[in-house]
């Protein structure tokens, strides 16, 4: 597995721990109701399962198994994929930061609003960057010809 | 990667830079107010991105790399996958419509919803039917 899909599920990985200890303090709360501050950690948590966990444990995967585009370059332009790291998990983390602070304090939207900017961004980006890797076998084309070989 | 899955893949694909911008708007719009009718898209999202992504793309990589039948590499009745296919995103479509235009058309949205739901259903049930042989042990095919 290249590095690029290591970090990626890695990353997943600490997001799925954070986001079972998020909605584990939710249910806590509902059940023992420590705070009415807690309940706005609802999409906070939805998003950190869907988004950090499930969307970018396959970006990784897919980025990894999926036909190789070239032989000479067979993740195509590994830059795309560490654009799609960097704004969706800059982008999620501004949504479950900025999220409860704008519950509970407002003047915080902005967050929420850059946010959105970047998650959309690297969704968009990665769509471009894996489409082309969504095909058939690939058939490679020998290097050398078969008059060279003799 | 067989044909179906690449259509299944795309799909699932389109569906997911479509829900992420839906989200992002009704994210956006959460945090810096600016047309309050973004709000309804809010139930499209929650379809595209969790049928029309996930549920679609799973089965997109189901298809493609469960165990295959036989030894001519056959992967079962292909007619199921595609009844599937086309039930799914029938219901994604009638799904994520029904929010923005139930204001509208209330009482076609009630029957549109009831549709979205109708084939749920059948397109799992189809998928079901057909994954249902290819989920075996490991074994070879004498050559």
């Amino acid at each position: 597995m290249h590095t690029q899909a290591r970090v990626f599920i890695r990353t997943a990985l600490v997001y799925l721990v954070v986001a079972f200890m998020v909605g584990g303090l939710y249910l806590l709360n509902q059940g023992l109701n420590l705070s009415d501050k807690i309940g706005a950690l609802l999409y906070p948590y939805y998003h950190l399962l869907m988004v950090g966990w499930v969307t970018q444990l396959i970006c990784g995967v897919a980025m990894w198994m999926f036909p190789p585009l070239t032989r000479e370059r067979p993740r195509g332009d590994e830059r795309l994929g560490w654009f799609v790291y960097a704004a969706l998990n800059l982008g999620l983390l501004l949504r479950v930061i900025g999220e409860p602070l704008q519950a509970w304090y407002g003047g915080w939207g902005w967050m929420l609003a850059a946010s959105a900017i970047l998650q959309v961004l690297a969704i968009w980006v990665f769509v471009i960057a894996i489409w082309p890797r969504v095909k058939g076998k690939p058939i490679f084309k020998p290097k050398t010809t078969p008059s060279e070989v003799k | 990667m067989p044909r179906l899955s690449q259509i299944m893949l795309r799909t699932a694909l389109v569906w997911i830079a479509v829900g992420y911008t839906f989200g992002a708007l009704v994210l956006y719009n959460k945090g810096v107010p600016f047309w309050p009718w973004l709000w309804l898209l809010r139930s499209a999202h929650v379809h595209l991105l969790l049928v029309g992504w996930l549920v679609q793309f799973a089965a997109g990589m189901a298809f493609w790399i469960l165990p295959r039948l036989d030894p001519h590499g056959s992967r079962g009745n292909e007619r199921l996958v595609w009844a599937s296919y086309i039930l799914l995103n029938s219901g994604v479509i009638l799904a994520a419509l029904h929010d923005p235009l139930a204001a509208a058309a209330p009482a076609l949205t009630s029957l549109m919803i009831a549709a979205a739901g109708v084939c749920y259903m059948l397109a799992a049930l189809t998928f079901a039917l057909h994954a249902w042989r290819r989920v075996v042990s490991f074994r070879t095919f004498p050559r």
